[in-house]
């Protein structure tokens, strides 16, 4: 029983892990995109149009990651190319997404797939107790853990990962260094966009296997507080997405055991925590300045 | 030339003025849902009685619905703006417009408003609605009847009369067949969370849930059933599709009759609120009897459970009132004594226990 409880915590938190890590690298190159919700929901509606259509929700996966990655061009466009306020565009990606989904997703309502299958590592899949908890995922469970593994070695060990910090630290040094601070930041754009939309395409691929619309419901949110409450360290986004996903299931499961704590101070916990974590860190200002990329949200103009 | 211009001018309103004589302007209608009809469930069920009314009347009627309008005040803007556009009847398809769907109807004494579930009225404002809790208690019959492990697990969204009816409801009905099946409740305060609805249904069914049941509007519940190999009911509309070896029956919303019926008599004149000595007999709510609530086949059952769903449906469209006694709310108090029955005041006013067999407290 609490071994179920545990798998439901880890497939709940896949897709946080997904668009915070993705969302992670964009902030790292100093450019703030608040439209995760609404690339998470392409994702979703291209990965479960794509898996219906053709039959093969591995293509799909496919599809959720192109989609992300071009509602992330979009966004780039706007903000790299004609220098728009990222918030503001941020917000209207959300909102475009959104609508946008929902328009392609119509004809596709009421419609089901089977999801992405189980893929049982050989020999690990039978470890009693953690193979079934960590070895018995679908292929998009394992790219997860993958991709912040990746994400985290890039930053902190190879020399893209040295100029994406610098671009986010300190765009106009990186630009005298002679590094093109709008390209490392569109890169790093669309790659969030990708993982956004991985994030999205996890939903009806494998945890509800239809589309529906609105269907990430505020999660696109959670992964943007998570990136803060990870203080921009990927390894801390893993971590601090499975909090929040076992702060969702506990909560769930805590009412079905007759806890009396009420669900509606459950619910905002995930947020606390991030506020919480928010004035820890600020309280330290080496450590605040260690991770959260300095130019976060600004504009840069090449010839100033 | 003025004389040319004159009557080229006045040949123009002949003209406009033919075009509005021989084509009458259509009666508008407007909606307000709660989601996008594409949730499969509750507002889905809004949508198709809105195309069954575009179709009733045709030209006569023309239909316009705004969607995912939250519920509170704000809702209030949407309702004024449909009332200013013309709409000569206004159905708010929530119980969270209640109080704006009043305030509204104060501005416009000449539009008529419809609020579905609630139970405040105006002199220009009815409400509407269908006994969803008949539909529970078969329910309750069949999860009864084939639950193993004599735990369901049930999925709501808000504790409101509607919501806690239909638990009591099912309730009954799984305690007329099994007095040692119980219920644990998940409240996962949202009717449409697809992501959330599925993660209950995984904790309901790691603690040992063999049945489920829902109050809630997406599909995610009797997929992620489907997936674990267990049993559970629909919501709103058929979700066969969705989990065709899970799924028992769906209660179907039937809204249709309610808007051509209430339309028409926008129409003819005959259109009234309802209003009278008893308040809540004003109250349109109708049920199985009258097919705006329909069950749909009753499938992946044994032929004596089959059976006894069938008979606990004729028994309740026969006009047998789920809520008489003896029975006890979960605390022990006796609620009612053999013999005693509710009307329907006591449905909304009274109901703010579970009965026997619901584990846990009502939040908040």
């Amino acid at each position: 029983m609490i071994e179920q409880l545990i798998l439901t915590v880890i497939m709940t938190s896949i897709p946080l892990i997904f668009a915070a890590s993705g969302e992670l690298i964009a902030e790292r190159s100093g450019v703030l995109n608040l439209g995760v919700e609404g690339m998470m929901l392409m994702g979703a509606v291209a990965a479960f149009a794509v898996a219906m259509g053709t039959g093969s929700p591995l293509l799909g996966m496919f599809a959720g990651a192109f989609a992300g990655a071009l509602t992330a061009g979009i966004f780039a466009f706007f903000t790299l190319g004609l220098a728009t306020n990222q918030v503001a565009t941020g917000l209207a990606l959300t909102i475009f997404g959104t609508g946008l989904s929902g328009l392609v997703g119509a004809p596709l309502v009421g419609q089901a797939i089977d999801g992405l299958a189980q893929v049982h590592l050989p020999l690990l899949a039978d470890i009693p107790f953690l193979g079934t908890l960590l070895f018995q995922h679908d292929i998009l469970a394992y790219l997860a853990v993958i991709m912040v593994a990746l994400c985290a070695w890039v930053l902190s060990a190879t020399r893209v990962g040295l100029i994406l910090r610098a671009v986010g630290d300190n765009h106009e040094s990186a630009h005298a260094l002679g590094y093109s601070v709008l390209s490392v930041r569109l890169l790093a754009v669309i790659f969030g966009g990708m993982m956004a939309g991985l994030g999205g395409a996890y939903l009806p691929l494998v945890l509800t296997p239809h589309w529906a619309e609105g269907m990430t419901a505020g999660r696109g949110w959670i992964a943007l507080a998570l990136v803060v409450f990870a203080s921009w360290r990927p390894w801390r986004v893993l971590g601090g997405a499975l909090v929040f996903g076992g702060i969702t299931i506990m909560q769930l499961a805590g009412q079905a055991r007759g806890w009396t704590i009420p669900s509606q101070f459950l619910s905002m916990l995930p947020y606390l925590a991030t506020i919480i974590v928010l004035v820890l860190i600020s309280r330290n200002r080496e450590f605040a300045l260690a991770n959260s990329p300095a130019c976060l949200g600004r504009i840069f103009h090449a010839g100033k | 030339m003025k004389k040319f211009l004159t009557t080229l001018v006045a040949g123009a309103f002949a003209v406009v003025g033919g075009i509005s004589a021989t084509v009458a302007d259509p009666v508008k209608v407007g909606f307000v849902y709660l989601t996008n009809p594409g949730d499969h469930g509750w507002t889905y069920a809004h949508e198709v009685a809105r195309l069954e009314v575009n179709e009733h009347f045709g030209d006569k009627v023309e239909t316009s619905y705004v969607e995912n309008v939250p519920e509170g005040p704000d809702a209030a803007r949407v309702i004024r703006e449909l009332a200013r556009q013309g709409n000569k009847i206004i159905f708010t398809t929530s119980f969270g417009y209640m109080d704006p769907t009043l305030k509204v109807s104060k501005e416009f004494p000449d539009v008529k408003f419809e609020h579905i579930t609630g139970y405040k009225r105006s002199s220009n404002m009815a409400t509407g609605n269908i006994r969803f809790y008949e539909g529970r208690y078969v329910q309750g019959v069949v999860a009864g009847m084939m639950t193993n492990s004599n735990k369901i697990g049930y999925i709501a969204s808000f504790p409101i009369p509607e919501v806690i009816q239909g638990i009591n409801a099912f309730a009954l009905g799984m305690r007329s067949v099994n007095p040692d099946a119980e219920i644990s409740i998940i409240w996962v305060n949202s009717w449409y969370d697809p992501v959330k609805e599925a993660d209950a249904a995984k904790v309901h069914i790691a603690e040992g849930a063999d049945i489920l049941a829902q109050h809630t509007d997406s599909p995610a519940m009797l997929q992620t059933a489907e997936k674990a190999g267990v049993h559970g009911f629909g919501q709103s509309s058929d979700m066969k599709a969705f989990a065709p070896k899970a799924q028992l029956f769906s209660s179907v919303n039937n809204w249709g009759p309610y808007y051509i019926s209430k339309i028409e008599q926008m129409m003819d004149g005959s259109w009234s609120t309802g209003e009278g000595p008893d308040h809540w007999a004003g109250n349109t709510w109708l049920g199985m009897a009258d097919d705006y609530l329909v069950l749909t086949d009753f499938e992946n059952m044994p032929a004596d459970v089959k059976a006894a769903a069938e008979a606990a449906e004729a028994k309740i469209k026969g006009g047998y009132n789920i809520f008489t006694g003896p029975y006890s709310d979960n605390q022990g108090n006796v609620i009612l004594k053999a013999g005693e029955a509710y009307h329907d005041g006591n449905l909304w006013n009274d109901m703010n226990y579970y009965v026997e067999g619901v584990n846990g407290k009502i939040p908040g």
